[in-house]
């Protein structure tokens, strides 16, 4: 990056770390950093979508609704999810090629398992054959999120519904008395009013979420753990710049990030707290009204 | 093709290494079911390993916390709130990273601590093995989390119990072991029966991280993904190795249900602790 590393072997030691810390595979260890936080940027709206829906699912009259609901949120929750980042992913990517396959070659008369493999014709491969480094690498990348969205939607399912639960149940009548009907009820009573119940739920699905996304690595992502193996790692003379074995460092540097990572977000939560408890009927509203009276 | 006893012969001890059935795992299309369901039951070996002696000695360690950091004393309490901080604020999977790491840096002949009257050596190789290594990382890390459990039981313990000891006369350790600690059990129990399951849960990455698995003797999950890789087939080993870990928290579920309806026994009925399944899994 600079011009004085041209040579590094020459270099004194601050200049040699200067040189060092901005190669070319540093700054995609720093762009794995960016993939963390692109991962949590897609999966908390996903998971909340899920969640919501699954929320609604349980809360449903109909009782095939309800059901189906009752049986995502346990099956989730009651599995190691560890499971679930790793199944879903290749159990996704061969539901995809195997409907592919059946549109794409229904005329193809060898059957789709034999022995152990799993073989479609070419054009129902996923991602295509001959994609480039990159579109595997967002594929993969979907993958994760979409496992990742499926596992937390449950976890948020349920803090949701108790949260929608939590509403006293005399507004939610009151608002019938004056004519709503379920539906508006429920825009316009339940869904302002539940979230201060349902946010310290979701802070600490949140902080679960932020502490399980190292695990990308198991799905083959090169993230920030990959890079800090790989550059962590001794390095014998005959790279540019060799060193020890560092991941010891590499992974105190992970760790602090992450560390960083669940302190501001406990704070932020915090705040947020302060914010929708104002003009609720729960002790803290009724603490921050009384100190601005 | 073996058949179902001849799997079970030769991996149902397969994990505790290679003296102990088979020498080599099943590999491709020599795979059959019953391999599958044996090898990946004889991972529980370490599961339960791993989760029983962590939550054993992380049982003590964080009591022993959560009291320092309940205490008055701000040079006792700081670091043991910065230790469940760290701990609960970085994630277990990369925590095994850095102390894999970290021990593998240690001089492989031993450390020697000269401590005047005598020096004391300790063997650092076993450190490097997840046996060992991986073992202390779950301690500290349950460790953390049974903690802040537990000092929110201590801070929650009723006045009048407090008043009542203070009554008798009780101080120091007789108070502490008569009615502090029962009181923090009781209220922290099913807490604290959820942080069991979720230990338990967490044991599976133990191998997916820095640890190796020598001689191919890892846990049941490790096992799983070994199947999944060779098979190409998600749909048997994955929902084998979820049933296993649904029947092992049933019985954590049944046996701290055990404990808790003990630690519940002087109360009446209604003021009982109830546990709910809420876990969450990973940290």
């Amino acid at each position: 990056m600079f011009s004085i590393c041209t040579n590094p072997a020459l270099l004194p030691d601050w200049q040699w770390f200067a040189c060092y810390l901005t190669t070319g595979t540093h700054f995609a260890f720093y762009r794995s950093f960016l993939v963390v936080i692109l991962l949590l940027a897609v999966v908390a709206p996903l998971a909340l979508a899920m969640g919501m829906a699954g929320a609604l699912a349980l809360r449903s009259r109909f009782a095939p609704v309800t059901l189906l609901g009752r049986g995502y949120v346990n099956l989730v929750r009651g599995v190691p999810d560890i499971v679930f980042f790793l199944f879903v992913p290749i159990a996704l990517g061969q539901g995809i090629e195997w409907v592919l396959h059946h549109l794409y070659c229904p005329d193809w008369d060898q059957p789709i398992r034999q022995g152990n493999d799993f073989i479609v014709c070419r054009e129902a491969r996923m991602p295509p054959v001959g994609a480039s480094a990159w579109a595997r690498n967002v594929y993969a990348f979907t993958m994760a999120a979409i496992a990742f969205s499926l596992v937390f939607g449950a976890f948020i399912a349920n803090t949701l519904h108790g949260a929608m639960q939590a509403v006293p149940r005399a507004q939610v009548e009151t608002a019938e008395a004056y004519g709503m009907t379920r539906g508006q009820a429920f825009r316009r009573i339940v869904m302002p009013q539940m979230w201060v119940f349902a946010l310290p739920g979701l802070s600490n699905i949140w902080q679960i979420l932020i502490k399980s996304t190292p695990l990308l690595f198991l799905l083959g992502i090169q993230d920030a753990v990959f890079w800090a193996r790989e550059l962590g790692g001794a390095k014998t003379s005959l790279f540019a710049y060799p060193h020890p074995d560092w991941r010891v460092w590499y992974f105190m540097a992970l760790l602090l990030f992450y560390l960083f990572l669940t302190w501001l977000s406990e704070r932020g939560f915090t705040a947020l707290n302060r914010r929708l408890s104002r003009g609720q009927s729960t002790a803290e509203g009724e603490r921050l009204r009384k100190a601005a009276a | 093709m073996r058949t179902c006893a001849e799997s079970f012969d030769g991996y149902i001890l397969r994990s505790l290494g290679r003296e102990h059935g088979e020498r080599l795992l099943p590999r491709g299309l020599d795979i059959t079911l019953c391999d599958q369901i044996f090898l990946i039951a004889s991972g529980l070996i370490w599961n339960i390993y791993f989760a029983a002696l962590a939550i054993g000695f992380g049982f003590f360690l964080a009591t022993g916390v959560a009291l320092a950091k309940f205490s008055t004393n701000r040079w006792i309490s700081r670091p043991a709130a910065g230790f469940v901080f760290f701990f609960r604020g970085t994630p277990l999977f990369i925590q095994f990273f850095f102390f894999y790491s970290a021990f593998v840096l240690l001089p492989r002949t031993g450390l020697d601590i000269p401590l005047g009257f005598t020096t004391l050596s300790i063997h650092t190789a076993p450190l490097t093995t997840a046996a060992v290594g991986g073992l202390i990382v779950l301690i500290l890390n349950t460790t953390a989390y049974s903690a802040e459990l537990f000092h929110g039981a201590l801070r929650a313990t009723p006045k009048g119990d407090l008043e009542a000891a203070d009554a008798y006369g009780m101080t120091g350790w007789t108070k502490f072991r008569r009615v502090v600690w029962p009181n923090m059990l009781r209220l922290a129990w099913p807490s604290y029966t959820n942080e069991a399951i979720f230990l338990t849960h967490s044991t599976t990455l133990v191998f997916l991280s820095a640890f190796p698995a020598r001689q191919q003797s890892g846990e049941a999950f490790y096992y799983a993904r070994y199947f999944v890789d060779q098979t190409f087939n998600p749909f048997i080993a994955y929902p084998l190795v979820a049933l296993y870990f649904i029947l092992l928290t049933l019985f954590i579920i049944g046996l701290f249900g055990f404990i808790n309806i003990r630690l519940n026994r002087h109360l009446p009925r209604e003021r009982r602790q109830r546990i709910r399944f809420r876990p969450q899994y990973v940290r």
